[in-house]
């Protein structure tokens, strides 16, 4: 999580995009996500760029001008090394988020956090979460739509901002009383069906581990390993190929 | 009702899919162009303000790692750990503000706003920038920058919408006694 | 009959809630027995919800107050219980079968007692199994609860409580949000389990006709906190205590003591398929038909509103919610749009309302194409009133609330604006209560609220979406009389309800939709007596045409016409 290496980046990438390919992921399943990731990916990138054009500078110590931009602004190797960087600390971990994503069921989602050690109250919590966002959001469709029949606006410019916010308030109303009695309901049906009476539960949906799942825990340590040990090599977080 | 743990569950769930769906599809324009009011640290306000800090810290917590996840960019710790600390904070105030109890008048309105305040200056002006430079290395203006915009516009949200869902949650109490039909 | 052994009782028993400051139930002095099936009825805050939690252990674990006199269940006294206890004794069918399903799919919801039992996950599967056949929900085990219909998810809810073994079955209002047809095949479910377990079950619910569909041993009927009759159910029908306590009697009961039928336990009047009339009481009914006056047909008014080939899908979906739809509708009409849940009903409505956009058809108001209107635009001439007010009020204070569309739209001075709400609330009777919060009202009052809100602009149609669904006989009456108030003076209603009683007493006409198709535009009689339309339509028939077919009278839909003429009259 921590490392920067650029060799070790690079060769997770590769990891990465096979693992992609192997899972048999559709590719029209996943798009928007990888498209959203992609934006965000170049704006946090342009961003560093625009704030602080010579932190590759600092990072590694040295500097090898390319070419004088505008105004104080040069482009610099280091810099563009440390870019390099940043869009391969996300090309190799995006893909890995996008396959978790797509391939984990809500349901056994719950029962993995309780059993690597999670509290099986804040596991159900997330469970819950899972199962009432479609809920939540076809209510706020209705209210929503239902609030603007009236006239309620929060998203047109026509208005200031703080009367924009207001509105918005108005609109939330009825969400959060409705989800206040939401809450109690759901609460009297967990306790009537006995959640809550012992220190541990069982779950329906839990996966026995598998030989597969230790293979992929031993991977796990493996690159948890080659961190530390280049973190080592390299006395800090990079890789610096200008010394 | 009575704030039994199973209470406390169920509204840590809801509460988190509602910081989701708002944050995930809500968008109110700020003055600032192509950029959102997070009306979900505004929900964050009155939940964790009604259910305490550990309810704040886990809503704000699952709610953004949830965001995070269906966005596909994998969880930005950095972040996710500001709005959990924001949570906390903010329900620090809970048992001064009393919702469930006691009306929400002036000077609950200070404390209300004090914590949030606060809350979002050491979440956004501290903890973000700071955790952004130890995990993603990124340079120091920026991250610092960019929480200071993040804080200040999630201040004014949750000052003017948070303080009215407040306002509007007490007034919403099942009222007792003192009311009389005018004619 | 022999002595049986009491499973829940109540000696002296009282309670208080904590936030009130007068006691919700009085005296309660009730025993039942191991295998006996209950009814308790009785109208709204009468204290039935009150005497479940008692029984299902929600009081005083989630909420607490004060009890007096002795509860004792299964042997053990409610103060040596608690809600874990209990629910290994007693489980409970909640009305809210969306709040109840818990679970991520239909398997996990029923396992979730089985989970926080610690069992092992081998016999987990197994008991879901053996459990959700004998529900019939084996085939959906892996199904997300939106998958699925209202009548699946409470047989999901019933399978969750019955893996725990339960001795006694409490069914909390089941029919509340339910489409006829399908609480019927509920009232048939819980009887066959009533019946093949030897269970005790208890039916909280004031919908008596429905569930005397099947036989209950005995009704308890409440009001004001107290047991105002325990006896069975032809007893408690031969009486007038049915009506004085505000729970609406079977159609064919009251029909028969309008025709001065001496209704008592040789008629056997506990189910209509019971019922054992004399020929002197068949000739009664006939002289009472005969003797009611026709209703006048009201002339055809304009067309306001005229949809055309309305087809609509979701998402671009390829399941079609809507498929050529016509819909026409005349100024100053009362009329209904019913079906079975999911059939297109509230999509129709939102089309209408601008909501969502149609991809193929028209919708002319008043001869002005609705296509380039926005949203808004379209609730200046329609107002939409959801189903439940508390999604729709968005001001804690009342007059706030009213005003809140008068306000946003900026047209009218401060001074104007109030004139206007204080007109408005006086139309709906709110007058009084202008400065209360919201809160602080019933459901009935708030829907007032929420129509008055949409009166407040001046709409010339208004369309509600299921609005007494859950009410009482009292509130239904209430609501129901509102809107007929507000026809009067002129305003077009589109009601979509499943409700037939509603239907057929207050519209002239009801569109049925099924599967996403028209397949009947007519007058309410005729869409009850039609039994394709019925079936298709997840209708019931009404009680009324039976009571006509047993005492020869051969057009049906004339006798129900002439029996709500004479109710009407007898009401006011």
């Amino acid at each position: 999580m921590i490392t920067f290496d650029t060799r070790l980046l690079a060769a997770l990438t590769v990891l990465a995009v096979v693992v992609m390919i192997v899972s048999k992921v559709r590719i029209s399943d996943v798009k928007v996500l990888f498209w959203f990731s992609f934006v965000f990916m170049i704006l946090n990138t342009f961003l560093i760029f625009v704030f602080s054009p010579e932190h590759g500078v600092t990072v590694y110590g040295t500097r090898h001008e390319i070419c004088h931009l505008v105004w104080k602004v040069y482009l610099v190797k280091e810099q563009l090394f440390y870019l390099l960087n940043i869009v391969l600390k996300y090309t190799s971990t995006i893909p890995v988020v996008i396959l978790f994503v797509s391939t984990t069921d809500p349901s056994e989602f719950a029962s993995s956090l309780n059993r690597i050690g999670v509290s099986y109250k804040i596991a159900y919590s997330v469970s819950l979460a899972l199962r009432y966002i479609p809920d939540i959001q076809r209510e706020y469709h209705d209210i929503s739509i239902a609030q603007q029949a009236r006239g309620l606006e929060m998203a047109s410019r026509k208005q200031s901002f703080l009367k924009r916010l207001k509105n918005a308030a108005s609109m939330l109303f009825p969400l959060i009383i409705s989800s206040m009695n939401r809450i109690e309901v759901i609460a009297n049906a967990m306790e009537l069906r006995g959640f809550g009476k012992d220190k541990k539960r069982t779950w329906y949906s839990a996966r026995p581990f598998r030989a597969a799942d230790i293979f992929s825990v031993v991977v796990c340590v493996l690159m948890l390993a080659a961190s530390i040990v280049l973190g080592i090599i390299n006395g800090g977080r990079y890789f610096n190929p200008f010394v | 009702m009575k704030k039994s743990p199973v209470i406390l569950v169920v509204a840590i769930g809801i509460g988190a899919a509602l910081f989701f769906v708002l944050g995930r599809f809500v968008a109110i324009p700020t003055p600032i162009p192509n950029t959102n009011f997070s009306l979900q640290y505004a929900l964050l306000g009155f939940m964790a303000g009604l259910f305490g800090p550990i309810a704040g810290l886990l809503i704000a917590f699952i709610g953004h790692a949830l965001i995070d996840f269906s966005y596909g960019w994998g969880i930005w710790w950095s972040w996710v750990i500001a709005s959990a600390v924001a949570g906390f904070i903010m329900g620090l105030a809970s048992k001064k503000l009393a919702l469930s109890e006691e009306p929400f008048d002036g000077k609950k309105i200070i404390i209300f706003n004090l914590f949030q305040i606060v809350a979002h200056l050491v979440a956004w002006g501290v903890v973000a920038p700071v955790f952004d430079i130890l995990i993603y290395a990124e340079p120091a203006n920026k991250v610092f920058t960019q929480g200071l915009v993040a804080g200040a516009s999630n201040i004014v949200t949750t000052a003017v919408v948070g303080t009215l869902l407040c306002f509007g949650y007490t007034k919403a109490r099942p009222a007792e006694g003192s009311l009389k039909k005018e004619d | 009959m022999q002595e049986r052994e009491p499973i829940i009782q109540f000696k002296d028993f009282g309670f208080k809630y904590k936030s009130q400051s007068e006691p919700t139930l009085y005296d309660i002095n009730l025993t039942i027995c191991k295998g006996e099936k209950v009814l308790i009825c009785g109208p709204s805050g009468c204290g039935k919800t009150t005497i479940a939690h008692c029984i299902n252990g929600l009081i005083p674990s989630s909420y607490p107050g004060e009890a007096t006199g002795e509860l004792t269940i299964a042997g053990s006294s409610f103060r040596d219980l608690d809600i874990f206890k209990l629910s290994k004794t007693v489980g409970t069918v909640l009305q809210d079968s969306d709040a109840q399903f818990i679970g991520m799919t239909v398997g996990e919801d029923i396992a979730f007692a089985l989970e926080n039992d610690r069992i092992p996950l081998d016999q987990m599967r197994e008991r879901v199994a053996e459990v959700s056949m004998k529900t019939g929900v084996y085939s959906f085990l892996r199904h997300a609860p939106h998958q699925l219909s209202g009548g699946l998810k409470q047989r999901v809810s019933l399978a969750g409580v019955l893996v725990d073994d339960v001795d006694v079955l409490l069914f909390d209002e089941p029919l509340a949000n339910l489409d006829p047809a399908t609480g019927k095949t509920t009232i048939e479910m819980i009887d066959e389990l009533y019946r093949t377990t030897g269970k005790t079950v208890i039916i909280i619910e004031h919908r008596l006709e429905d569930v005397l569909h099947r036989d209950i041993d005995r009704i308890v009927l409440m009001g004001e906190g107290r047991i105002i009759a325990d006896m069975d159910s032809a007893s408690l029908l031969s009486s007038d205590l049915l009506k004085k306590n505000g729970i609406r009697e079977p159609l064919y009961i009251t029909a028969l003591k309008y025709a001065g039928v001496n209704i008592n336990e040789d008629i056997r009047p506990q189910r209509i398929d019971t019922l054992d009339l004399s020929d002197e009481d068949i000739a009664k009914v006939q002289n009472w038909y005969h003797s009611v006056p026709e209703k006048p047909q009201p002339a055809e008014a304009p067309v306001i509103l005229d949809a055309k080939g309305i087809t609509f899908s979701y998402g671009g979906s390829a399941i079609k919610a809507l498929d050529a739809v016509d819909l026409t509708i005349h100024k100053g009409e009362m009329m209904s749009i019913v079906g079975k849940n999911g059939a297109g009903k509230s999509t129709l409505s939102k089309v209408i309302c601008g909501f969502e956009r149609q991809q193929k058809g028209t919708i002319f108001l008043s001869g002005e194409d609705l296509a380039s209107m926005s949203i808004k635009e379209r609730a200046d001439h329609i107002g939409y009133v959801m189903q439940n007010p508390n999604q729709m009020i968005s001001k804690p204070m009342i007059r706030d609330e009213v005003a809140l569309g008068l306000v946003l739209e900026g047209k009218l001075s401060k001074k104007e604006i109030d004139r206007k709400v204080d007109s408005v609330l006086k139309v709906c009777g709110l007058y009084p209560f202008r400065n209360w919060p919201v809160s602080a009202l019933s459901y009935g009052q708030k829907k007032r609220v929420t129509i008055a809100s949409i009166l407040s602009m001046d709409p010339e149609i208004i369309i509600l979406d299921e609005p007494t669904a859950g009410q009482d006989y009292r509130h239904y009456t209430d609501i129901m009389e509102f809107l007929r108030s507000l026809n009067e003076m002129g305003i077009t209603i589109i009601l979509i309800t499943h409700d037939m009683h509603l239907m057929i007493e207050y519209c002239t006409r009801a569109v049925v939709l099924s599967d996403s198709r028209k397949i009947a535009d007519t007058s309410c009689e005729e869409v009850l007596t039609d039994s394709e339309v019925v079936e298709e339509a997840n209708l019931k028939e009404t009680s009324l045409s039976v009571l006509a077919g047993m005492c020869g009278i051969f057009d049906a839909q004339d006798f129900i016409r002439r029996f709500i003429t004479a109710d009407r009259e007898a009401r006011k």
